[in-house]
């Protein structure tokens, strides 16, 4: 592991009374890297992340955020990170623009430069026009927008988004998501992500599976995606028959007769296409090709679906609660 | 809705190395500053505050106020009739109530994140502390001198010097008190528990604190509790502001200055203080 890992996670340990929430957990997330980290509620996700973010103190092993270690030097950890909670955490009766100067305070901005770093970050996130309006009279959308410009104010170097875009329409989705690839593109900040939405999880440069306390898996989203199988290419033709004997002699592939066409699974189905056109003569009338998914990956690993995971609001609430109630975190 | 298009990023300001930030000193001395004027913003953006607040104290008051004096005749002592005894007493019974109940906020914003932001900001707790201890302070203390305006009807005048005076007792008990609400709100995570709790611990300050009868003619085991009371040294401190001739404080046969009453107040506000602070800084 070198030192200058953004983040650096070695045997992290982290014990509620008997019960172990994150159980000797290692991992390193480079400079710039978007790192995601996926797992079912209670995986100790939300536990990770609040020892990241030196909200709670680990039990074992250790921890560096932007080079700092958690446990002794929690003071630089936190003027080195940013945070975007799943959870609202505005001052509803503060306007926007009050809500980002309490921010620049805390992080110790003088006020002569507080307005210069507000204005633009308003600006990409669309807030200009009601940034002198009280918070509470923001939509769902709007609020979580104002969240991530606040995250940014400071400029971290390492961004946490725990499900940053919970709840939001597609849309809006849409962009956060361009500021996020923005940002990773001007300021190379390296973001620590925990997601349920798969479209998401595949943006990220790599991702850990974490399930009961361990990681089970760490790799690049298609890495983990060839650990799970094959790619499966579905053809129609005008004569199955013979494709499939043609397919057989020269590229040496079994393929299956099936309702939908004819069937066939290859490690990488994108290379493999245009190699099949060159040895067909009967006529293609369709071609499909699946790859196992990120949810065929969780489930693999995880036993369970994404979307099972995915807790209810009342429970999204209590996972997220870091601050209160520490001992039923990740319980 | 609003949510509507937003714009292509355009980082270049905040991309821009950082040109200056604060030293550690100066950065917690503004962030303290930051939350209490974050309470004062609160408090106008909800002005109601300001009145709701004051139906109970108003009602003691006159209703209490005037139904004792009929029964007890002019017990308040010193030359005062009860009615004018009891107003100051009120005006510290509203700020008690308010500075206690304004570490609600803390649970508050502790069930609904805004805590967050503050405890993961790179600033000392003894800052949050400090400046949610004077901001509530000085809400209790706005809230209570909606009071003032009664004054006159129970014939309790003020000079510049005496209102300014009491003012800054006012402030003294206020901090105090929301140090000590700090203290309870920092252990408790759930609204419900904290007004329990809190419940519990109010009347019993509020009733053994002087602000309703006289303290001076109790039988002995209701004097003993009422001077171990902390907040009876404000609440005499302010009287004494208000009604120079009212009757004064003694502790075993040793009448209270008026800067023990300032520095007992105080040193009770700051041990508050220092112990929430202890309480909060406790990472688990």
């Amino acid at each position: 592991m070198s030192t200058t890992s953004a983040i650096e996670v070695d045997g992290l340990v982290r014990r509620f009374g008997e019960f172990t929430a994150v159980d000797d957990v290692s991992f390193t997330v480079e400079p710039g890297e978007l790192f995601g980290f996926l797992g079912p509620n209670g995986a100790g996700k939300t536990t990770t992340i609040s020892i990241l973010c030196t909200l709670l103190r680990p039990s074992g092993g250790s921890a560096r955020v932007a080079g700092f270690d958690v446990a002794t030097e929690p003071g630089s950890v936190r003027s080195s990170i940013g945070l975007v909670f799943q959870e609202l955490t505005l001052d509803d009766y503060l306007t926007g623009s009050q809500n980002l100067a309490f921010h620049a305070v805390l992080y110790g901005y003088p006020a002569s430069e507080v307005r210069d770093r507000a204005a633009p970050l308003l600006e990409m996130v669309g807030l200009t026009d009601r940034a002198d309006q009280q918070v509470r009279f923001y939509s769902g959308g709007m609020k979580r927008r104002l969240e991530i410009a606040r995250g940014l104010l400071h400029s971290p170097r390492v961004l946490f988004l725990d499900e940053p875009t919970i709840g939001l329409d597609p849309q809006t989705r849409v962009h956060i998501w361009d500021y996020v690839d923005t940002l990773r593109q001007r300021e190379k900040t390296t973001m620590f992500l925990t997601t349920h939405y798969m479209d998401e999880a595949e943006r990220c440069d790599r991702i850990a599976i974490i399930d009961q306390g361990k990681i089970v898996a760490i790799d690049t989203p298609d890495a983990l995606k060839d650990s799970v199988g094959d790619d499966t290419v579905t053809l129609m033709t005008s004569d199955d028959a013979t494709a499939l004997e043609q397919i057989k002699t020269a590229l040496g592939i079994t393929g299956e007769l099936t309702e939908k066409g004819l069937r066939l699974q290859v490690p990488e189905g994108e290379s493999f296409v245009p190699r099949l056109f060159e040895h067909l003569t009967v006529e293609v009338q369709n071609v499909a090709m699946h790859r196992p998914s990120l949810d065929d990956v969780f489930i693999k690993y995880t036993g369970r679906d994404i979307r099972d995971a995915e807790a209810g609001g009342m429970d999204q609430l209590k996972a997220s609660g870091m601050v209160r109630g520490f001992r039923k975190a990740g319980s | 809705m609003a949510d509507t298009a937003v714009r292509a990023p355009d980082l270049t300001a905040s991309g821009a190395a950082t040109t200056r930030r604060d030293s550690a000193l100066r950065r917690n001395y503004r962030a303290m500053l930051m939350v209490w004027r974050r309470d004062i913003i609160r408090l106008f953006r909800m002005p109601t505050r300001l009145i709701s607040g004051i139906a109970q104290p108003v009602l003691f008051l006159f209703v209490l106020g005037a139904g004792l004096e009929s029964a007890i005749g002019n017990r308040g002592a010193g030359g005062v009739d009860y009615q004018q005894y009891l107003f100051p007493g009120i005006l510290a019974m509203s700020v008690l109530t308010s500075s206690l109940f304004s570490s609600m906020a803390i649970v508050w914003d502790r069930e609904f994140g805004f805590m967050r932001e503050m405890l993961v900001a790179p600033i000392s707790r003894s800052s949050l502390v400090l400046g949610k201890a004077l901001g509530g302070g000085s809400v209790s203390v706005m809230q209570g001198l909606v009071l003032v305006v009664f004054a006159p009807l129970v014939g309790v005048s003020f000079t510049v010097t005496s209102f300014l005076e009491m003012v800054g007792f006012l402030l003294l008990l206020a901090f105090s008190l929301t140090a000590f609400g700090m203290v309870i709100a920092s252990r408790m995570q759930r609204m419900e528990s904290f007004q329990m709790v809190m419940a519990l611990v109010m009347q019993p300050m509020l009733f053994l604190s002087g602000s309703i009868f006289p303290l001076d003619q109790l039988p002995d085991w209701l004097g003993v509790i009422t001077r171990l009371n902390p907040a009876t040294y404000g609440v005499d401190a302010i009287r004494r502001a208000v009604l120079p001739g009212a009757s004064k404080l003694d502790v075993l046969g040793w009448t209270v200055p008026l800067w023990a009453d300032a520095l007992i107040t105080l040193g009770f506000g700051t041990a508050m203080l220092l112990l929430a602070v202890k309480l909060f800084d406790r990472t688990e």
